[in-house]
């Protein structure tokens, strides 16, 4: 039954292409039989039961949609859902000119002047309980209409449609990015036609940063080039720059007229807290100058399957960003047409209702609370093993994952004798870690760090 | 304060206006989404970079057939995709990976594709479709598949050509499919309407099946946007149908190594409700019954509209409004007359003549006649 096709088969020369690593690192924590097996290459937050969370508010707000039969399944427009736009703007972009502290007990709104004050309690690391005020407003590139923002595939989409859009118009096509960084970003801008550049990020010596690396290579990089920042809670070291050290790095760029790319997945998720959160990005789109940001609701709202993000670019003037805008839907338009509405519904209903916000932002700080504790539980393990080495970065570096310093050998060793699973670069999921299991993984870097050189 | 890096940005022009009819959610599409969302034990972890395995084999079974040795062969990979992303991820494989970098699109076609394939790294040619004089198929310009280079991609409607409405016939296709196997030419099937066109899941997938049983390769890109009526969930698939196994494995990685820098993987919502409604043996029948209902109401403004203009004795020959198939009718008005029918009788079509039959009621039918009538008799 073959036919007359006589051409080459499609893919003669194919070859099987690479397996992402933590792809790899779940098939063979699958594989394992033991009981104590622990998967901490998992890229998803876990609950201390170690099983997938969808947050309370999701479900709720899940369910007035889909109860509500007034509800069509229209296309949406190329740009995405417009509430879910603008909120999204004022979530990244939002002011914090009223930061103030007091000391105050439990949760509660004020309303004041039409903008929304939060009052949320959340741990510093030296365990102080303090609340903060912050200003849920409008920032002023938001109220002069000079940010455009378009609902993307998630974080990954933001990036792509961006680096289109900047390979297409901008003058300056090269791509700064961190050394390490997450492990997707060099093929979403090479493909999208940016040639990608790194600059020094990580010490392995501190387990800090090198932020002398990074000034001098940032420093030395063309006027114009573009260069992606992790907001906060960089993926994979969990080393974020201090205030201060953003505040130089704001000062370099602009100087040199470097464009800033934000990479923001972890608002909230990082410290608990929204707004310290999105400090770096603020710090940017407050000066005055343009600025891009791709934010992901993957983590921060558990909407990881939905593919729910927004693609935000801080402009000049109103006009600049009226253009930018319909050169964006250009780039989308032929990709996928417009994006998908579910999960932008979900977030949309959740930001706009004052409750339903509140309600996020306590499960949000719960989940980034855990981690923290366990980060703290971590290094208390370690410490009173006498575990050699320092081992203060894991308590030091914020966000998902670790780098834990320990080598792909130390690693290799971990797997095999405490079916403890993780990508060979020594990072570890923290998420996946829970009070119960914190113990055999001490255990487990004990062995390695003593045992394997 | 130094001038804005994207000052040079210019605008760009609107998206036209391709007007359809105001969708409506199928009854069995809520009661699916019901059920998925008042699931408890139901997450939103990530899917695969792929997407969602049972919406994956139930797409293809659907396209291809239950029975299809293809399938059982393990010759098809699929990923979920939306139906535009279904095309952009196949056409980038193909510049990436396929020896011809250059496909045939009819004319006309859709506005969004030759954009799909040219920024996907394709280079795009045209071949004759649309035949203005008969409002029917140019099958003598199928010539210029004839004169392809070897090996060239060919991008076939399946079924409900978008936006002439005209399709070729059994015959047609078969001899299409014989001189496109002869050519060695690539099929890249568009199936944007199946069972929205003529009611019939298996007769609007015959196109593709005639070439799938002839044991060559094709591209195979699917939206259920119209006919489950899913519009903004972007539910689609892209299948490749390959000569081995063993082929089609290693395309499959592939098509991972597209998607990953694009959007990592896809949205899980909408290939949830399709999986529901297709692996459930009563809620397919009452998707095909509800299908079968949007597709006769389609076909039943098309007689309408026929009788409408018959019996205002419209000059011409208007059989080609019932001859056309699916959603779109090319109906021969030119600018002039669409932009008279808008500007007198408040009639709000794309300028090359094409009408969305969805948004057409039997209310509104005679409205639309009168509006032709007058505009064909008053303006050359």
């Amino acid at each position: 039954m073959h036919g007359d096709n006589t051409s080459p088969s499609l893919s003669s020369s194919s070859s099987a292409a690479d397996r992402r690593l933590s792809a790899l690192v779940t098939v063979a924590y699958n594989k394992d039989p033991s009981p104590v097996k622990l998967n901490l290459g998992v890229g998803a937050y876990r609950t201390e039961e170690g099983k997938p969370l969808v947050l309370n508010v999701v479900r709720r707000a899940e369910q007035m949609l889909v109860n509500d039969s007034s509800r069509v399944k229209e296309y949406l427009p190329i740009v995405g859902l417009s509430d879910f736009n603008k909120l999204s703007a004022k979530l990244i972009l939002g002011a914090d000119r009223h930061i103030c502290s007091g000391y105050c007990r439990g949760f509660f709104k004020l309303i004041v002047n039409d903008l929304t004050y939060i009052v949320s309690n959340y741990p510093y690391n030296n365990g102080l309980n303090e609340s903060t005020f912050c200003l849920l407003g409008d920032s002023p590139a938001v109220q002069e209409n000079k940010v455009t923002t378009v609902q993307c595939l998630s974080g990954t989409g933001s990036l792509r449609v961006g680096a289109e859009f900047l390979a297409r118009h901008y003058h300056q096509r090269t791509i700064y990015i961190p050394q390490p960084t997450w492990g997707n970003h060099p093929k979403v801008f090479g493909l999208a036609g940016l040639s990608v550049k790194t600059y020094r990020y990580y010490d392995p010596a501190t387990r800090g940063l090198n932020f002398q690396g990074l000034l001098e290579d940032l420093g030395s990089a063309p006027s114009g080039a573009i260069v992606l920042l992790h907001a906060c809670a960089h993926n994979p070291t969990g080393v974020d720059p201090t205030l201060h050290q953003w505040e130089q790095i704001r000062q370099l760029m602009r100087s040199k007229a470097l464009l800033p790319f934000f990479d923001s997945a972890y608002q909230g998720f990082a410290s608990g807290n929204l707004d310290a959160d999105a400090e770096s990005v603020r710090m940017f789109a407050k000066d005055g100058g343009e600025c891009l940001v791709a934010q992901s609701y993957a983590k921060n709202m558990g909407l990881y399957g939905e593919r729910v993000g927004a693609l935000s670019i801080v402009c000049r003037s109103a006009d600049v960003a009226s253009r930018v805008e319909s050169q964006l839907k250009l780039v989308i338009r032929p990709m996928y047409s417009n994006p998908p509405i579910h999960g932008a519904s979900i977030v949309a209903t959740i930001l706009k209702d004052r409750s339903m916000f509140q309600e996020w932002t306590i499960e949000l700080k719960a989940m980034a609370d855990r981690i923290i504790s366990m980060r703290q539980q971590l290094f208390d393990a370690l410490r009173s093993r006498g575990t050699p080495g320092d081992w203060s970065h894991i308590i030091k570096q914020i966000g998902m994952f670790t780098f834990t310093g320990l080598n792909s050998k130390q690693v290799a060793f971990m797997t095999k004798e405490y079916h403890i699973y993780m990508t060979s670069d020594g990072r570890i999921s923290m998420a996946g870690l829970s009070s119960r299991t914190v113990p055999h993984l001490a255990d487990a870097i004990h062995a390695a760090v003593t045992r394997v050189a």
